[in-house]
C-alpha cells in the first residue's frame, strides 16, 4: 500500500526537494516492504533428528493416527500410481495441474528420501503453514490450506502412524512447473494473498455433531480441494465455496444447495455414499471419489462420516430442499420406463434399450440397488456430460462404487456419435435440462483422457 | 493375476488385463455355455452375474470383476433346477437357443428385483437380451410361471 499512497500524497506540489524526498520514499517503502515479505517468507530449517523408534508411539496412538492419515486419504496423492503404481506413502504421484505436473513426496520414515528425520514440531509446521522441515515453501496441491485447521492431537497422531510405516527409500520425480513458478519463494506471496492458517474454531450455534463433520470436511477431508472452484492462481475461489469444478478430467459436483440431482442429498443418502460408495437415490461414487469411499471412509469410525454427511447436509440445505423428494421420485421413474415399453421406432431409444435399459430401468415406487436410476443421476444433470462420458467409456469395477458388482467399459461398443446420441437422448428423456451442445466432440474429448483403453474389443 | 469366485469356488486368471470377461469364462476356465452375441453389450448373449446383477461378459474387463462372485449359467443351479430353467423346459421356450443363457440369466436376476414382473416390468429388463428366432411370447410365459413357482417355495418354506 505504500507504493501507492506516497505519490497521491505529494502530487499536488513537485519540486525537486520533493521529488527527492519521493524517491527515497518509495525505495525506503519498497525495501522495507520487501523487507517485511522476506521476514515473513523465511522460515528456519527444523533440526533433524534421529528417526523415532516405532516403540515410542503407544499402540493406540497410531491406531488413532491411522484414523487421521485415512480421513485425510494420504496415500491417495502420496502413492504413484503410474507407470505400474508404487509403495503406499513413498510419494511420486503425478498430479497434473494447469501449471505443470507435479509429483508428491515420500512421507515413509526413510531417513534420506522420506520424512525419517523429521520431527514432529516439523510435520506440525508443515501441516499448519505449508512449509517443509529444510523451511521451503509446499506448493499448495498439498492442500495445507485446510490441515492448517487440524489439531496438534491429531497430527501428533498422525505423526505416531506416519512414523511407524515401513520406510521406503525413494525419490520422487521433479516437478515440472515452469519459471518463475518454480521458485518457492512465489509460494509465499501466494500465501500471502489466498492462505489464512489456524485451527479450526468450532461454531457455537451448532452442535457438537455438526462441529466435528465440518472439522473433518474443511480441515483433513479437505473437500473443497475437488469441490471448490479455483482462480486463475490456483486457489480456491472465495464465495464459491463447494460449487463444483473440474478435477482430472471428471466434474467433481456441487456440494451445496446449487447441486442439480432431482432428490436432495440428504444425511442418510450422504452417508450411504461416503461410507458405501453407493447412494440409493443418487447411485455409486465413480472417478476420484471412489477411493475416497472404499479406500477410506469404510475405514473409520462411523460416527466420523455421519458427521460428515450431517455437515453437508446443512450446507446443502436438505432440510429445506427434501419436501420436494417424492415428487421427484414419482417423476423419475415414470421418464425411467420412457420409450421400454411397446413398440418404439426412435432409433435413440433403441440404443438406449439395447445398451442400457437391461440394468438402469426402473419401476414405482423407487430404484433398485444395483440399479443407479439415470434420470436421478448427478451425470445427466450437470451442465456438461463429461461424467456420464467417462462411465460410460471406463465402466465400473467391482472395487468401485457399489461393492462387487460391475459396470461394462463400453469403450470399443459405442463410437464418439452412438455416445452423444445416447447423451442427447438421456437428456432429453430423463431430465427437465436443456440439451447439451456440441456432444461428440466432447465425446472424443472425454475418450482421449481414457487410457489404457479398459477392455479388449470382442472382434 | 485375477482372482475371483466362479460358481461358488476360487479361480484365478493369467490373462491381460483388458481380456473380456467372456473370453477368460471360455477360453480359461472352459465354461462354454455363457454365449458370444454381438460383442458390443448389445444383444444380451453374454450375460452373467457379476456380485448377482446381470453383466454383459463381452465388454466386461475381467480385471474390473477382480475378488467379485461370477455366476454363469452352469452355476445358476447345481443341477439345472433353477426356478427359471424348469419353466423354460415346460414352456420349451428355446428354439436355436443360442441365446437362451443370457435370457436365462438375465430372466433370474429380473426375478430378483421384481418378484412378481409386470409385463412392463419383463419389457424394460429382457429389452437389452434379443433373439433371432423370435421366442418373445413363450420367454415373458416362462418368466411368469417360474416367478408364480418361486413365490410358492417361498410361501411353503416361510
Amino acid at each position: 500500500m505504500a507504493f501507492l499512497l506516497w505519490p497521491l500524497s505529494v502530487c499536488y506540489k513537485i519540486g525537486g526537494r520533493v521529488i527527492k524526498r519521493l524517491l527515497a520514499g518509495v525505495v525506503g517503502a519498497g525495501v522495507l516492504g520487501g523487507l517485511g515479505f522476506l521476514y515473513y517468507a523465511w522460515y528456519p530449517s527444523i533440526a533433524t533428528i534421529t528417526p523415532p523408534a516405532a516403540s515410542s508411539f503407544s499402540a493406540e496412538q497410531i491406531e488413532r493416527g491411522r484414523i487421521v492419515a485415512a480421513e485425510g486419504y494420504c496415500a491417495e496423492c502420496h502413492t504413484r500410481t503410474d507407470m505400474g503404481g508404487g509403495p503406499e506413502l513413498a510419494g511420486d504421484y503425478k498430479m497434473e495441474t494447469p501449471f505443470g505436473a507435479i509429483y508428491s513426496s515420500n512421507i515413509t520414515p526413510d531417513p534420506e528420501t522420506g520424512i525419517g528425520r523429521w520431527s514432529e514440531d516439523a510435520l506440525r509446521r508443515a501441516m499448519r503453514y505449508g512449509v517443509s522441515r529444510e523451511g521451503e515453501h509446499l506448493i499448495p496441491a498439498f492442500p495445507y490450506d485446510h490441515f492448517t485447521k487440524m489439531t496438534d492431537q491429531d497430527i501428533a497422531d498422525l505423526y505416531a502412524y506416519l512414523m511407524t510405516r515401513p520406510a521406503v527409500h525413494m525419490t520422487q520425480r521433479p516437478n515440472e512447473l515452469p519459471f518463475p513458478l518454480s521458485l518457492r519463494i512465489g509460494q509465499a506471496a501466494w500465501k500471502l494473498m489466498f492462505f489464512t492458517p489456524g485451527v479450526y474454531k468450532p461454531d457455537p450455534s451448532h452442535d457438537a455433531l455438526w462441529n466435528r463433520g465440518a472439522y473433518l470436511a474443511e480441515g483433513n477431508a479437505h473437500c473443497g480441494a475437488c469441490h471448490t472452484p479455483r482462480n486463475l492462481m490456483g486457489a480456491e475461489k472465495k464465495g464459491s465455496a463447494y460449487d463444483g469444478a473440474v478435477v482430472d478430467n471428471w466434474i467433481a459436483p456441487p456440494l451445496n444447495e446449487h447441486n442439480p440431482t432431482p432428490t436432495t442429498w440428504t444425511e442418510e443418502e450422504l452417508y450411504q455414499y461416503l461410507r458405501n460408495g453407493v447412494a440409493p437415490l443418487h447411485g455409486p461414487a465413480g472417478g476420484p471419489m471412489s477411493p475416497v469411499a472404499h479406500r477410506f471412509l469404510a475405514t473409520v469410525p462411523e460416527e466420523d462420516v455421519h458427521a460428515i454427511a450431517h455437515y453437508f447436509a446443512d450446507v446443502d440445505k436438505a432440510a429445506e430442499r427434501e419436501k420436494h423428494d417424492p415428487a421427484a421420485l414419482a417423476l423419475a421413474m415414470e421418464q425411467s420406463k420412457k420409450d421400454l415399453i411397446g413398440p418404439n421406432s426412435d432409433p435413440d431409444a433403441k440404443l438406449y434399450q439395447g445398451a442400457c435399459a437391461a440394468c438402469h430401468y426402473n419401476a414405482a415406487p423407487s430404484p433398485v440397488l444395483g440399479r443407479p436410476d439415470l434420470a436421478l443421476n448427478n451425470a445427466l444433470w450437470l451442465d456438461e456430460p463429461t461424467n456420464l462420458f467417462q462411465v460410460m467409456l471406463r465402466g465400473l469395477t467391482a472395487e468401485e462404487g457399489q461393492s462387487g458388482v460391475a459396470m461394462p467399459s463400453f469403450y470399443n461398443a459405442l463410437s464418439d456419435a452412438d455416445m452423444a446420441r445416447l447423451a442427447a437422448y438421456l437428456r432429453r428423456t430423463r431430465t427437465t435440462l436443456p440439451p447439451w451442445k456440441d456432444l461428440e466432440k466432447k465425446a472424443a474429448d472425454v475418450r482421449k483422457t481414457v487410457t489404457p483403453i479398459p477392455v479388449n474389443s470382442s472382434h | 493375476m485375477i482372482k475371483f469366485k466362479l460358481n461358488g469356488r476360487d479361480v484365478t486368471v493369467d490373462v491381460p488385463d483388458d481380456t473380456p470377461l467372456l473370453w477368460a469364462l471360455r477360453d480359461e476356465l472352459g465354461q462354454t455355455g455363457t454365449k458370444f452375441g454381438c460383442g458390443v453389450g448389445q444383444c444380451g448373449a453374454c450375460t452373467v452375474h457379476v456380485g448377482g446383477r446381470a453383466t454383459r461378459s463381452c465388454i466386461t474387463p475381467v480385471s474390473s470383476i477382480n475378488g467379485a462372485e461370477i455366476v454363469t449359467i452352469e452355476g445358476l443351479d447345481p443341477d439345472g433346477k433353477h426356478p427359471v430353467q424348469e419353466a423354460w423346459r415346460d414352456i420349451q421356450v428355446p428354439q436355436c437357443g443360442y441365446c437362451q443363457s443370457g435370457q436365462i440369466m438375465q430372466a433370474a436376476s429380473l426375478l430378483k428385483d421384481y418378484p412378481d414382473p409386470t409385463d412392463e416390468q419383463i419389457d424394460g429388463v429382457m429389452g437389452g437380451s434379443l433373439c433371432r428366432c423370435m421366442t418373445y411370447i413363450r420367454i415373458r410365459k416362462a418368466i411368469k410361471k417360474a416367478a408364480a413357482a418361486m413365490r410358492e417355495e417361498t410361501a411353503s418354506h416361510g
